[in-house]
């Protein structure tokens, strides 16, 4: 009898002391987290709310916004307001901005994935001392200042840069082929800006790949671009489409690449938000512009989620 | 199906060693083309910072003219004071922040509120820059308006925020991978948690936090497009610097800052880099 009651009030206390030992690691864990949740928490995401309010305001004079309800600023996106009779007539000439962004940047992803896979498929079938080795030379240029890169592809695709010079040294062609100030130029820095967020993720689903699978693959007479499509492609497909979402969302954001290599005529939404920051001076008009591209992501992250929930169901 | 009745050699000639196995046509090739696809306007842009020459197109001769031009150039010696300030402060803060997050979120039972933990830290990732660059804009503005109170102060905290997440990662990998048996060995010895924090764990989580560090001060150093919209006049850090030049035309002496500056941001990841080889 003793002993049983001894184990009880053992259990009792163990049970006491659990709970405030649980109390206390929540306690500890608050404390810990709280510096980094708040400053996130109130200058990165709250803003985000203001931005909200500030797109159905109306514009200050010198910038900023002046406390009036408006829907001015989403209407502006689709309709021109004439001057005279306030009449509105339909423009598509932001929409085309945003049209031209998506498929810049869509351009970007495939392009990117398609150097991309074979890349990381290549490091991945390295021997394990030579891949680390690889993959620092692709991180490497994403840890550097991309406005430095973007000057660098700036100085070599214009009409005196390296690429002109040799071709035409070669006698290739007799005038030099105008590159800069093109979408061709804006494709191209965006590959060479956003290629390491593609081969990084493609690497991580790849390097888990079991080779013993295509050499059965191979034994059961399967050629090797059945492996490719039957095998390896499938396996990668989670390090497939974070690569890509990776790519596509700071491609369609991008703000550098266009304004370097694009020149004025060829914007982007990244473009447009800041110059209804900066000279144009239509605050409410930016906001939305920035909401509208939030908007377009959210929808790539949401295929992304959906696509990730079912990969796991799969294998879970 | 025809193969399954293929005679025995041609079956054998398939069979090759694995190396030969992983190989897939043309890939070997796209790799080292992806390679020389990231490289090569880098070295372009580093050879031509050392050429004795006006013209940024034709060699003439080596020579370190436009970095002595570079040092003796006011507005670019303010740029990098600022630019270092900056980075300083938001280094110093975005690590303790992601070291604590990271001892909060690692090693222990999953809690309530984990995953939203997570992706608040991260979100700074999803985000695209110049959605974050014009909402803070937005906020800093409406503070000041509100208060009066200006100052470089506002961008370094802007900077904090998008340093957290880069600082976060190299902390939070090195913690996984060590595990708790120090620690309670250590208070089996009747160290109090305090002391086993500082005498076991942070020691133990150094090589993690520097790296963390690192990443922070390249992130924050290399940073355009939040620094353009938030930093206030005389706040212009080295690469806001060098995009006004860059605007104006171009000049060697853009090259060899260029070069200063990427010279700098591939010493310390190279440093990294060699920081977590070591720990293996």
């Amino acid at each position: 009898m003793a002993e049983i009651a001894d184990t009880a009030l053992s259990d009792n206390r163990l049970a006491d002391a659990k709970r405030l030992h649980e109390a206390r690691a929540t306690r500890t864990r608050r404390f810990l987290l709280s510096p980094a949740i708040l400053t996130i928490g109130i200058v990165g995401l709250f803003p985000l709310t203001i931005t909200m309010i500030y797109s159905v305001l109306s514009p200050g004079t010198y910038g900023g916004v002046t406390w009036e309800l408006s829907g001015e600023a989403y209407i502006q996106f689709l309709f021109e307001r004439d001057i005279f009779d306030d009449t509105l007539t339909f423009s598509g000439s932001y929409l085309q901005i945003y049209g031209r962004s998506i498929g810049l940047a869509f351009v970007t992803t495939i392009g990117a994935l398609l150097i991309g896979f074979p890349t990381a498929y290549f490091i991945a079938s390295k021997p394990r001392e030579q891949r680390n080795l690889w993959l620092f030379l692709i991180t490497l240029p994403f840890w550097t200042n991309l406005l430095i890169r973007t000057y660098a592809m700036l100085l070599i695709i214009r009409d005196e840069g390296i690429i002109n010079l040799s071709l035409m040294g070669i006698g290739i062609v007799e005038q030099p082929v105008s590159i800069l100030y093109t979408d061709t130029a804006v494709f191209m820095g965006l590959i060479y800006s956003y290629l390491p967020f593609m081969v990084l993720p493609l690497y991580a689903s790849l390097e888990k790949l079991d080779f013993r699978l295509v050499e059965a693959a191979y034994d059961l007479y399967a050629n090797r671009l059945q492996v490719l499509r039957r095998v390896i492609i499938p396996m990668a497909k989670p390090g497939i489409v974070a690569g890509c979402i990776l790519v596509f969302i700071p491609g369609l954001g991008a703000y550098i690449t266009p304004e370097l290599l694009g020149g004025g005529k060829h914007l982007m939404i990244g473009n447009l938000i800041a110059l209804q920051f900066g000279s144009s001076r239509n605050w409410p008009f930016g906001s939305a512009a920035a909401l509208i591209l939030m908007a377009v992501v959210m929808v790539a992250l949401l295929v992304y989620i959906r696509n990730a929930g079912k990969e796991g169901a799969r294998h879970g | 199906m025809a193969d399954t009745t293929a005679p025995l050699p041609a079956a054998a000639k398939r069979r090759r060693p694995m190396a030969d196995l992983k190989k897939q046509p043309g890939f070997n090739q796209i790799a080292w083309g992806c390679i020389f696809i990231l490289y090569a306007p880098i070295i372009v842009l580093i050879a031509f910072s050392f050429n004795d020459n006006r013209s940024v197109v034709l060699w003439t001769e080596f020579s370190f003219r436009w970095y002595v031009e570079a040092f003796g150039n006011e507005g670019i010696r303010k740029a990098t004071i600022v630019s270092l300030e900056v980075a300083a402060v938001a280094t110093v803060f975005s690590t303790i922040f992601a070291t604590m997050a990271a001892l909060a979120t690692t090693r222990t039972q999953p809690f309530k509120g984990q995953t939203l933990a997570y992706a608040i830290i991260n979100q700074p990732l999803m985000i695209p820059e110049i959605v974050t660059a014009v909402s803070t804009l937005a906020f800093f503005s409406l503070i000041k308006q509100l208060t009066g109170v200006n100052g470089i102060g506002y961008l370094m905290l802007a900077h904090t925020v998008f340093c957290i997440p880069f600082a976060y990662m190299p902390i939070r990998a090195r913690l996984e991978d060590m595990n708790l048996t120090m620690e309670q060995a250590a208070a089996d010895l009747y160290a109090p948690p305090l002391q086993v924090f500082r005498r076991v764990t942070l020691p133990l989580l150094m090589p993690g936090i520097v790296a963390g560090a690192m990443l922070a001060f390249v992130v924050s150093l290399d940073d355009v497009i939040i620094t353009l919209l938030v930093a206030g006049p005389g706040e212009t850090t080295l690469p806001i610097y060098i995009l006004g030049q860059i605007r104006r035309g171009i000049t060697p002496e853009i090259n060899a800052v260029s070069t200063l500056l990427l010279g700098l941001s591939i010493a310390f990841v190279t440093l990294f880099f060699l920081l977590g080889r070591r720990r293996k």
